[in-house]
């Protein structure tokens, strides 16, 4: 293929990603005006796998709550990531998750609310106040709708349905990045000063997971492969309560918001367990501790017939749960015959989120190629061992609008036009084209499958040397199959033809999460090693760092930054901020007013 | 039971094409979607069908199941037991492969509403009641299978005379949020002809978030049309007192 007649855009910031973390960046980037801004989606506009968010965002408003304050958040989210997160990053949030949320009222987004009417806040797990602003149990939806037609109101291009293969670089610097339009195979090539990385996680490299099939880890594998850093690869988040049954709804997520309202947990022998996992928080523990218990009550015998826990929400009264609860409703309803107004529920552990990622800069959300920025799930640092309900939905719109700033900037400050090297093009045109020689090939969803049971069975909830070890055996096998993928058929909407290019970063990336968690010889947070049962002090100054080399993936570790006196004074207290005079009493807090 | 279910998928382009049968084990509780899958992953890698979630959050896998416009993800083919079930994409649209068509008109119509224009800086005020009846509008995934089954766009092909359904939940979304301070009517009345809803309610129906569109957005709607355009005793005042009774209130009520 000819480059000169390639497709071809030029634009000062490229967008990878349309959901809640890209069109934030992009309507920061295209604010000011004179920058070219684009974004490109693997989907339609308005389908990310923001949309499945359901809790709400984190901020500390204090509706509620008075005394909540970016102290307490940012004591919370330390706490809760069991202190490997970058402390910069997460101050950085506290501090801006408040202004983002009501910025998204401004724009549209219409929150519940207060008996004051102002914006309602629900309580979450690990959260020591009231603090998720919330839409019923659809707040990503409406965070990205509100965005999505911010966005389109704005001049801002679109690429919707656009796969992209491969990040281009001019020397050290990112210049751009191509591929191919999903309705008709047709190649496309952009040119871009600065590109925000915003393609989300890889929880579809499991089987039970909560994840949309879009969540295959593009970006992440793309900006490895051009040498910039991943970093916690290890730290895969479990949500306590996927659906269980019928199996053909496995993993489908219920809200962590079922316990925020009032739900109880039990097992098959009607005891409330998270009383004697973690006395103090119970239900609203953390999300690791929740996983973790659901998963000991089921290997000790105690789980319900398809190897769960009971969600009871059935005390509140049905009205109150239709209206807070409504997706969570109708989704048992109609998909699993069950009313939740009227009687439990199974729920067992989901994959949910990857705390790990690129590793990002707190204030620009730099990564460590010039040029190229990570916001969202793809981009680790906010997060530790272990995400806090609510807290993605408001990373989204604190490191997206930071990364389109940033990105806004380093573009503008560039003087010369980015050069691309054609043979890359030409080479990555042959590479994207070759599953169409091999019609009987391996096939992509065969291979996938094998990947995530592989996964499922030595690198999930529960990990151990010798199992890590089996796994990544496995996985290198799988890699060596997968490069024999095929495909047959036309370039003209083929999702088997997609689906290699998705298989092949999958493959990528479940090799450095068995890697990570190999190097981690500990349990903490979301990493859970049998053989290293307890949370170990010297682990806890290091993230482990991954490099791409022709050689394979280098690990190193790196130690985690320090933090100043007065942020390691708030961590140090006993109790969280603003709580001193609530501790011992009861778990809920004063009201304001 | 059945141990198998027996769909007939539309295959082709806009060239033409056929239904083709494909047999998939049943799986309990499975949904259409999962049947389709597996005829993907099985039988033909290449089946052409679009799908995000697969949990009715995103409103990507639309189609016409046994002629009805349903989400695939939220269709149970135990609904279907002992018939064979057809699978066809959306009609109202141009198809471009199998189960996806080409949707793009509906995103140049979104592009043409103004945005949400509040006259005031947020933390705004307002109660829940306020906006109970928007936020019932936002419940929309933008699944477009009420622009599919309205007849104004499906069987008349009115496309640059309409906005369709969808595109009158957005409005009045706007339109009725306590804080929006944009004059929407004329838009709604003229380039968005909201007139040509004929209010057969077809919409409603296969709505999957369970919207009244009809009732609780279009008809309010063109209620505020035929008070700012058609009402004589209005109209009379209007010009009487050189002011606009339409415009909103400072406060919300």
């Amino acid at each position: 293929m000819n480059i000169e007649t390639m497709e071809t855009h030029s634009f000062d910031v490229l967008v990878l990603g349309s959901g809640g973390a890209g069109l934030r960046a992009a309507v920061e980037a295209a604010s000011e005006g004179g920058v070219s801004v684009a974004v490109i989606g693997k989907s339609l506009l308005g389908k990310a796998h923001t949309v499945m968010a359901e809790g709400g965002a984190a901020a500390s408003i204090g509706n509620l709550d008075a005394p909540d304050s970016w102290q307490t958040h940012f004591y919370d989210t330390m706490k809760s990531g069991h202190y490997i997160n970058n402390y910069r990053t997460v101050e950085v949030f506290a501090k801006e998750a408040p202004s983002r949320v009501l910025e998204l009222e401004q724009w549209g987004a219409v929150f519940d609310r207060t008996p004051e009417g102002l914006i309602m806040q629900r309580a979450f797990g690990g959260h020591s106040f009231r603090r998720l602003a919330h839409i019923g149990d659809r707040t990503g939806m409406e965070l990205l709708r509100t965005l999505q037609y911010k966005a389109i109101s704005m001049d801002i291009k679109v690429f919707q349905e656009v796969t992209v293969t491969r990040l281009l670089m001019d020397g050290s610097r990112i210049a751009g990045a191509m591929g191919y339009y999903r309705s008709d195979g047709h190649f496309v090539l952009f040119k871009a000063k600065a590109i925000v990385l915003a393609t989300g996680g890889w929880g579809k490299l499991y089987k039970v997971t909560s994840n949309s099939w879009e969540s295959t880890g593009d970006g992440a594998a793309m900006a490895y492969r051009i040498g910039a850093d991943l970093k916690d690869m290890e730290m895969v988040q479990f949500h306590p309560t996927g659906m269980v049954w019928p199996p053909g709804v496995a993993g489908l997520l219920v809200t962590e918001g079922v316990r925020g309202e009032g739900g109880l947990l039990y097992n098959s022998e009607k005891e409330r367990f998270m009383v004697r996992y973690d006395p103090e928080r119970q239900e609203l523990s953390t999300r690791d501790v929740v996983a973790r218990s659901i998963f000991k009550e089921v290997q000790a015998g105690r789980g319900t017939p398809h190897g769960g826990a009971w969600l009871d929400i059935s005390h509140k009264k049905a009205d109150f749960i239709k209206q807070k609860l409504p997706g969570m409703y109708e989704q048992f309803l109609t998909l699993g015959d069950i009313d939740i107004t009227k009687q439990p529920f199974e729920v067992a552990p989901t994959c949910h989120y990857q705390m790990g990622g690129v590793q990002a800069q707190a204030e620009t959300c730099a990564t460590t190629i010039p040029g190229l920025f990570a916001a969202g799930e793809v981009a680790c640092g906010l997060h530790g061992a272990n995400r806090l309900g609510g807290n993605s939905l408001a990373d989204i719109l604190v490191f997206g609008r930071r990364a389109g700033i940033a990105a806004r900037d380093y573009a503008g400050a560039l003087k010369s036009d980015v050069t691309i090297d054609e043979s890359v093009v030409e080479a990555e045109v042959a590479r994207v084209l070759e599953p169409f020689n091999r019609p009987d090939g391996e096939n992509p969803y065969a291979i996938h499958e094998e990947l995530q049971a592989v996964m499922s069975a030595h690198a999930a909830i529960v990990r151990s040397e010798d199992d890590l070890k089996v796994g990544l055996g496995k996985v290198l096998a799988l890699q060596e199959r997968g490069r024999r993928m095929g495909t047959s058929g036309s370039r003209v909407y083929n999702p088997g033809w997609h689906a290699v290019f998705d298989v092949e970063n999958m493959l990528m990336l479940s090799e450095l999460i068995i890697r990570g968690a190999l190097e981690r010889k500990e349990s903490r947070g979301g990493h859970w090693r049998s053989d290293f049962p307890d949370e170990l002090p010297e682990m806890g100054k290091w993230n482990f760092v991954h490099q791409y080399s022709a050689d394979g993936d280098r690990v190193q570790r790196v130690p985690v930054p320090e933090m100043p006196p007065v942020l390691a004074e708030i961590c140090a207290r006993p109790v969280a901020p603003g709580r001193e005079s609530a501790a011992g009493t009861s778990q809920v807090p004063p009201r304001k007013g | 039971m059945a141990e198998e279910f027996v769909l007939s998928i539309f295959r082709g382009d806009a060239e033409g094409g056929e239904e083709v049968e494909y047999h998939v084990p049943r799986i309990e509780g499975m949904v259409v979607l999962d049947a389709v899958h597996h005829v993907q992953a099985h039988d033909a890698q290449d089946l052409a069908v679009r799908w995000n979630c697969k949990a009715a959050h995103c409103g990507s896998c639309s189609a016409e199941i046994n002629g009805m416009p349903k989400l695939m993800c939220k269709t149970r083919l135990d609904e279907y037991q002992g018939e064979t079930v057809h699978i066809q994409p959306m009609r109202t649209f141009p198809i471009i492969k199998d189960l996806v068509t080409d949707v793009s008109w509906n995103y140049e119509v979104a592009k043409k509403i103004p945005a949400f224009n509040p006259g005031v800086a947020a933390p705004f005020h307002m109660q829940q009641w306020d906006v109970d009846r928007i936020q019932e509008f936002h419940h929309c995934i933008e699944c477009f299978l009420c622009q599919d089954v309205c007849h104004v766009l499906r069987d008349h092909h009115e496309q640059d005379e309409y906005y369709g359904p969808r595109f009158m939940v957005k409005m009045a979304e706007f339109e009725m949020h306590p804080m929006d301070r944009a004059d929407r009517i004329p838009q709604i009345k003229n380039e968005g002809g909201i007139g040509l809803c004929n209010v057969t309610k077809c919409c409603t129906t296969v709505c999957p978030q369970h919207i009244h569109i009809t009732d609780n957005a279009i008809i309010p709607l063109k209620e505020r049309v035929a008070d700012r355009y058609y009402d004589p005793i209005r109209n009379f005042f209007r010009k009487l007192g050189g002011k606009d009774e339409n415009a909103k209130q400072e406060t919300p009520t």
